[in-house]
């Protein structure tokens, strides 16, 4: 009984060892394919950290995971978009996945000191609510951090306070429309000098407590915003929906609404990863087919043989796949080695900062510390092989055209 | 009477380079019995070849029919024909043609491993057709490390090893020394008898001419003498 099937042994035979006839070309092959694999992983490696710290700083500089605001506070954030927190909505923010949550005053100011004065965002605070949810609780790199919500204190910023030429245990003047429509005002020490990542933050904020800026505008309990932190920023559908439910009247975005150029921005690094992919994977495409079409033309006369001895012309498309099979499968072993090795050996970060003092001011941390992301290696590795495959479909049809007696005659 | 294993009818062959016609065969006609072991000669371009090649369906006429073992070759496809060559035609290239990745014995398991044929059995047909042809102590060396009459004779083992009914040798011997030679057409005259394969060569060696018992000459294309010998 004769076998119609392909015998994957001798293809796999055959492939293999016919890789190896031409030691050099092959290796120079696989090195600029491995090389091509670990370009295009760890480019998503350093595009995707450099994304990642940047999202993270964002969420950390007032974001959160989560806001809930009374309606109208995103277009127009005065004091008179406040709201009470109701019961619900506070057990609510008791239950998982919510990790942190604070609730803040947080109204345009005008700031004085007795020489200058600026235009700021005052945020009142619950100090301790604010660790693990904003950056604030472990900025201030003088003095002190606030103790309670009814701290008398005052945060700045280290660039304001040069600017307002103020400094620690110096008294300065907030001002802010209250509830009343009337300015309402009052002096603050202060307590402790912040540094933070965009030095727009250090400028433009202040911090003093909670009931500190209640007071100050009278607005009894009510509040400006929460913010929340949940165990996973990109799973936040079913948390929103729960805090939609327990306060149906208020306002309440995830951070990709609060922060839509953000994610715009994560949209676009992911198209110019894809242009990355498809350009280095164009150069590869383009070596290995040549690779393979000199394979092929070099064994003309051996494919002719493979027909004449009876083996079907869909068998010998087979092995120039199986050829270029492996040879990507080795490549690909090669090159994610090679680009795990690389990012490990920069999990440090790569301090860029020497070449451009300008991250700072767009909000780009000049250290770029990369991360491995699954889906990126997995989108480099399905790329190379399935393409890999397609691009070598013109070699291997070439191979199972060729007319047996003109194939054994050339020489 | 035996039935014929190749059948030609009016087969001509012409080969087109640019806007020249070659005309290399003209109306053949030719019935080879089963069995037989038969010998095409000629001078250069007298068609020898392309005979051989149109015969083991490497090739198409361009008119007339040739049949292999009661096959019309024309009704076939091209993977129907590989398959044809795969169960009853075995080649016997002047080049050896042997692949140069594998070694002897697996180049002579390579026909019977794409039939389909058990590796038990694959390996213990490929090591007698060595031992028969004198090779089996180098079942393990490639052909770039067997001289050519080494080769030549692999080429034959894997040529007859699956039994086919009709094996095609072009120039078997042109290649190897007299001794070398003359124990290959031993071989194969011992392959006639012994497993009934028809042979058909394509020579200029007188040698092959002398073990063959029907003597075909061609000349510009065309049939100038059809002897047998007893």
């Amino acid at each position: 009984m004769l076998s119609e099937s392909v015998p994957a042994p001798l293809l796999l035979t055959l492939a293999w060892r016919n890789l190896w006839r031409h030691k050099r070309r092959t290796a120079v092959m696989l090195f600029a394919l491995a090389l091509g694999i670990w370009s295009m992983v760890v480019m998503a490696a350093l595009i995707r950290g450099s994304m990642e710290q940047h999202i993270k700083k964002e969420i950390l500089n007032l974001t959160g995971h989560v806001q809930i605001h009374a309606p109208g506070y995103r277009d127009d954030p005065a004091v008179e978009h406040r709201f009470t927190p109701s019961s619900a909505l506070l057990q609510a923010l008791t239950q998982k996945p919510v990790l942190a949550a604070g609730a803040r005053v947080r109204v345009p100011a005008v700031i004085s000191s007795e020489r200058e004065s600026a235009g700021v965002i005052l945020v009142g605070i619950d100090p301790q609510r604010e660790q693990g949810l904003s950056f604030i609780s472990t900025a201030v790199t003088s003095g002190q951090y606030l103790i309670s919500p009814q701290d008398p204190g005052l945060l700045l910023g280290r660039k304001l306070a040069e600017r307002l030429e103020t400094g620690l245990g110096r008294r300065v003047v907030l001002m802010s429309q209250d509830a009343a429509n009337q300015i309402g005002d009052r002096g603050f020490r202060v307590v402790g000098i912040f540094d933070a990542d965009p030095q727009a933050m250090e400028t433009g904020y202040v911090f003093i407590g909670l009931d500190a800026a209640q007071k100050m505008l009278k607005i009894g309990n009510d509040v400006s915003e929460i913010a929340v932190m949940a165990s996973d920023r990109n799973w936040l559908e079913d948390e929103v929906q729960a805090l939609r439910a327990a306060a149906p009247d208020l306002d309440v975005a995830p951070w990709t609404e609060v922060q839509p150029l953000l994610v715009l921005t994560e949209n676009v690094n992911n198209v110019v990863l894809l242009i990355w992919f498809a350009v280095v994977f164009a150069a590869m495409a383009f070596g290995l087919i040549n690779t393979l079409l000199m394979a092929v033309f070099e064994r003309t006369r051996e494919f002719g043989l493979f027909q004449a001895l009876g083996m079907p012309p869909r068998f010998i498309l087979g092995q120039v796949l199986v050829e270029s099979l492996i040879l990507l499968l080795l490549a690909l072993i090669l090159g994610n080695l090679a680009s795990w090795a690389s990012v490990a050996g920069l999990r440090g970060g790569i301090d860029l900062s020497a070449f451009s003092e300008g991250f700072e001011m767009v909000g780009v941390s000049p250290v770029i510390y990369p991360a491995l992301a699954a889906g990126d290696i997995t989108t480099a590795n399905v790329i190379v092989v399935v393409l890999g495959v397609l691009a070598s479909l013109y070699p291997a049809w070439r191979a199972s055209r060729y007319v047996p007696v003109e194939a054994i005659t050339r020489t | 009477m035996e039935p014929h294993t190749v059948v030609c009818r009016q087969v001509s062959k012409v080969y087109r380079q640019n806007t020249i016609a070659v005309q290399a065969l003209t109306d053949i006609n030719l019935e080879i019995p089963k069995k037989d072991f038969l010998c095409l000669s000629g001078p250069s371009g007298s068609g020898k070849s392309t005979l051989l090649n149109l015969i083991g369906g490497l090739d198409r006429p361009t008119s007339g029919e040739i049949e292999v073992d009661g096959v019309a070759l024309a009704s076939l496809n091209k993977g129907s024909l590989a398959k044809l060559r795969l169960q009853r035609i075995g080649f016997v290239f002047q080049a050896y043609n042997l692949i140069p990745v594998l070694t002897a014995r697996e180049n002579v398991e390579f026909v019977m491993q794409l039939q389909g044929v058990s590796a038990a059995d694959r390996r213990a047909r490929a090591m007698d057709m060595l031992n028969e042809v004198g090779l089996a102590d180098l079942e393990n060396r490639r052909p770039g490390e067997l001289s050519g009459g080494q080769q030549q004779r692999v080429a034959v083992a894997r040529a007859i090893v699956s039994e086919p009914s009709l094996v095609l040798a072009d120039e078997p011997t042109a290649n190897l020394d007299s001794n070398t030679a003359q124990a290959l057409m031993e071989l194969l005259v011992h392959m006639n008898t012994e497993h009934n394969v028809t042979f058909i060569f394509s020579t200029h060696d007188k040698l092959v001419m002398d073990f063959s018992r029907r003597l075909i000459k061609l000349h510009d294309g065309r049939i100038v003498e059809d002897v047998r010998r007893g």
